[in-house]
């Protein structure tokens, strides 16, 4: 038994698939390139499979993560020809890696994430970077979410403008992906006063706990 | 109208405020993209319900498979948009649009329609409405797409004529290949419409409605189809295909979850049972079976390039496939410790079926379905379906003893001349198959009954008969719920308006295309779904055209009545069915046809089709040929 981990990107029509949808998604194509998944005893055998972080439906992401579990010890040169050709249109494999079998599960070892996010709608930009000074300067954002308030502002770690600014006005974002206190993209634009459906959101790094300087 | 890349900017905008907008995207695993002007001929696959019902649809991936192996053909999907996509397309004007490269498809040359069953009519419409392309037939000119319907409903084509340019009466593997190719040498010659159409008549098994003029008498029923053009044949004969094609093997890999996420294979076409209720029994003839060699080997191929987890064995009869207990043992061997789950539907009711399903691991835990239809052995006889009540119950114990909790029983009410007793014994019936669980398991164990009401189809030995009214289909449901109770005992009914709709639609005659047109006018779509269909808007449209439902699904028929299907000939003789409906009626069973030829009609039709495919192939028995040219009479 081996776990790898894949980092990978997501994009295209692939973008409208959601993390439950992804499982299947990564199942078939390990199944395609004749991968031997392992799957977990019981009565419902489930591949194991571990995505890290869901990635809301509509992002592109350069920065995803998985680990599977294969039952055999295959080299990894080998894992990566076979999954690359396996992939659906959207997936692209970045880096492959062995990980102890015991390493604690990736959801749990998620920390912050960046975003790039491309607004479509017309903005004026020294408006919108006093918004975003007067949220950051903020000691607390509360929002409602599914009917709970919750602070936002404890969930971004840095928010930006991207200079120098082209066509479209970018924002940089850093929000926190632990489980349980995740910073949605869409609510920090919601608070900037900012249309999410006019706007497009990348993800471009993904934190782990042990390598986050920024929270270490 | 927006070209491709405007429609695929203003869906950024959209696609985050719908439900699943995976739905819209395409990108599936094994979605064929070909360069537009690279090829002569574009055709769009509709399915007319939503991506979650229409992706694992087999006909529409044999013909995505089949038409993009053309160099000169290019075949992309479309769907119906869910409710809530529709009203943003609309708002935003984006037309229908294909999923591979969200071209709009009034820019295709043709646009293929599957219609499987009748309820997906008024989606039809709604489809051609999103595409922009005039609703009727008669509307259309040189420069829309050639719209043509294929697929079971297409037997009685009819109510759908106004709207259909051509449909495509029978199997479509081939002649779908004809009219491709008559549409190409149409194109290069630059004529009209009409001329398209005349020539697409010429082919076999295409109906071109155009050409044809019911006729009807002051009673409302039909006198006579007159043809408009000599050139038009008489009666359209259903197109078969000697031998099955090679299966579909890269079917498209959904990104998201659609009704059946697994690869289908067709074991054999065709049923030889004889059942008189069955609408696919008698218009899938002859049965064909596919060899377990290109069985196992299509299913080899379609997992390596699909990934798919789950495998369906289809026919209309899994126990009848010749070699069955080969094939499943085959499959088991071969596929034995990946996480497979594989299905075989549709098993006769004998402990034998037992033994299929435990060879078959894993798929347990959905219980257990069986099909008796009808619970008395009178019932039986009528529809020519004869179990043994005891057969059933010696089944039942197999089936718990060796592991399964539950049973689903399927059942049928409304058969002709079934009273209250014989719905009675349906409730006596499942008791008594749970009684058997209870000695076998104890506490666990299960019944599902499913009841259903029956519709007259047409090209069935019931095709006379008057279908249940709604009140006594109440008055039986009634009952079933009151002695259908207790621990353990599941019962699910049809609701009798979806019934007599679908009966409606399936009887029905010309008049009825503007019924569809009015009902689709009033909100009418998705038919099909409990939560959607609108009852109120096809009685009014009903009413509106000076039509009564009573006409075409209360009334028995004379015996010499002139059908609004009969120039559609599914090589079973009407004569054949009315031997079938009177045999019904006195009491006379008919065995499985694979041991004895009845005549139904196969054999004359198809004479040189066998004479050149001789052998075992089609499982008609050998009959001489001064035989074969009587039947013909």
């Amino acid at each position: 038994m081996i776990r790898i981990r894949f980092s990978h990107s997501k994009s295209g029509a692939l973008r409208y698939t959601g993390n439950l949808d992804m499982q299947k998604v990564w199942e078939r194509a390990f199944r395609r390139a004749r991968l031997p998944l392992a799957y977990s005893q019981g009565f419902h055998p489930q591949p194991r499979i571990n995505q890290a972080c869901p990635l809301p439906l509509g992002f592109t992401s350069t920065a995803e993560m998985l680990d599977v579990w294969l039952t055999d010890d295959l080299p990894l040169d080998q894992v990566l020809a076979a999954i690359e050709t396996a992939v659906p249109d959207g997936l692209k494999i970045q880096t492959v890696e062995t990980i102890d079998l015991h390493a604690p599960a990736l959801q749990t070892q998620v920390d912050t994430a960046d975003y790039i996010v491309t607004l479509h709608q017309p903005v004026d930009a020294a408006d919108l970077h006093n918004r975003i000074s007067k949220i950051l300067e903020a000691a607390s954002v509360m929002r409602e979410r599914r009917g709970k308030m919750y602070d936002l502002r404890s969930l971004i770690v840095a928010m930006r403008i991207i200079e120098p600014i082209s066509e479209h006005i970018q924002l940089f974002l850093t929000l926190t992906v632990r489980e349980g206190a995740t910073g949605r993209p869409e609510e920090v634009l919601l608070a900037l006063g900012l249309d999410p459906f006019a706007a497009t959101v990348e993800r471009t790094q993904l934190r782990l706990r042990a390598q986050n300087p920024e929270t270490l | 109208m927006l070209n491709s890349q405007e429609i695929a900017l203003r869906l950024e905008r959209i696609l985050p405020q719908v439900q699943k907008p995976g739905r819209y995207v395409g990108g599936e695993y094994n979605q064929i993209v070909k360069k537009w002007e690279a090829v002569a001929t574009r055709v769009a696959l509709a399915f007319p319900d939503i991506y979650d019902i229409g992706l694992p649809n087999l006909g529409l991936a044999i013909f995505y498979e089949q038409l993009n192996a053309r160099q000169d053909v290019l075949a992309e999907r479309v769907y119906c948009p869910w409710i809530d996509m529709e009203s943003h397309m609309r708002a935003e004007r984006i037309p229908l649009f294909s999923l591979e490269s969200q071209r709009p498809i009034i820019d295709f040359d043709i646009l293929a329609i599957t219609l499987p069953y009748e309820t997906l009519f008024t989606n039809t419409l709604n489809l051609l409405d999103l595409a922009g392309i005039p609703l009727k037939s008669s509307q259309r000119g040189a420069n829309h797409p050639l719209v043509i319907a294929g697929g079971h409903a297409c037997y009685n084509p009819e109510p759908m004529a106004d709207f259909i340019d051509a449909f495509v009466i029978g199997e479509g593997e081939e002649v779908i290949e004809e009219i491709v190719d008559t549409y190409q040498a149409w194109k290069r010659t630059g004529q009209d419409r009409q001329s398209l159409l005349l020539a697409l008549a010429t082919i076999p098994g295409v109906y071109i409605p155009a050409f044809y003029k019911p006729h009807f008498q002051p009673d409302g029923t039909m006198e006579r189809i007159e043809r408009l053009d000599s050139n038009v044949p008489a009666s359209i004969t259903k197109r078969i295909l000697a031998k099955l094609p090679p299966a579909p093997s890269h079917f498209l890999v959904p990104n998201i979850e659609v009704v059946h996420n697994r690869i289908s294979v067709e074991i054999m076409r065709g049923c030889t049972r004889g059942c008189r209720f069955c609408h696919a029994g008698m218009i899938n003839r002859p049965v064909r079976e596919r060899s377990i060699d290109e069985i196992v080997e299509t299913l080899q191929t379609a997992l390596d390039s699909t990934g798919f987890e789950e495998i369906a064995l289809l026919s209309l009869s899994s126990s009848d496939y010749t070699r069955i207990t080969d094939l499943v043992d085959a499959v088991t061997t071969r596929f034995a410790g990946k996480n497979l789950v594989v299905s075989l539907p549709s098993l006769r009711i004998e402990s034998f079926s037992v033994d299929l399903m435990e060879k078959l691991k894993g798929s347990r835990q959905g219980g257990f379905t069986l099909a008796p239809e009808a619970a008395t052995e009178r019932m039986r006889t009528i529809i020519n379906k004869p179990i043994s009540t005891e057969q059933l119950l010696e089944t039942a114990r197999a089936i718990y003893s060796r592991g399964w909790p539950m049973i689903k029983l399927y059942f049928m009410i409304g058969h002709p001349d079934e009273t209250l007793e014989d719905v009675l014994a349906i409730t006596d019936l499942c008791k008594a198959v749970l009684a058997e669980g209870r000695r076998t398991i104890g506490g666990r164990a299960q019944v599902h009954a499913g009841v259903s009401t029956f519709i007259p189809k047409p090209h069935t030995p019931f095709q006379w008969v008057s279908a249940d009214s709604i009140d006594q289909i109440e008055a039986k449901q009634a009952l079933l719920r009151r002695e259908l109770r207790g621990p353990n005992l599941k019962l699910n009914w049809t609701d009798p308006r979806d019934t007599m709709l679908e009966a409606f639609l399936s009887r029905g005659d010309r008049r009825l295309g503007s019924v569809i047109l009015g009902a689709w006018q009033r909100g009418a779509k998705f038919d099909a779904w409990q939560d959607q269909v609108r009852h109120d808007a096809w009685q009014e449209a009903i009413a509106d055209a000076g039509l009564t439902m009573d006409f075409y699904v209360h009334r028995e028929r004379f015996i010499d009545e002139v059908f609004p299907w009969d120039h559609i000939n599914p090589a079973v003789k009407k004569s054949y069915l009315l031997e079938e409906y009177r045999n019904s009626q006195t009491g006379i069973l008919r065995g499985d046809c694979r041991q004895q030829c009845y005549a139904c009609g196969i054999l004359p039709t198809f004479t040189e089709l066998r004479r050149l495919n001789r052998g075992d192939y089609w499982k008609c028995p050998e009959v001489p040929a001064r035989k074969i040219a009587a039947q013909a009479k």
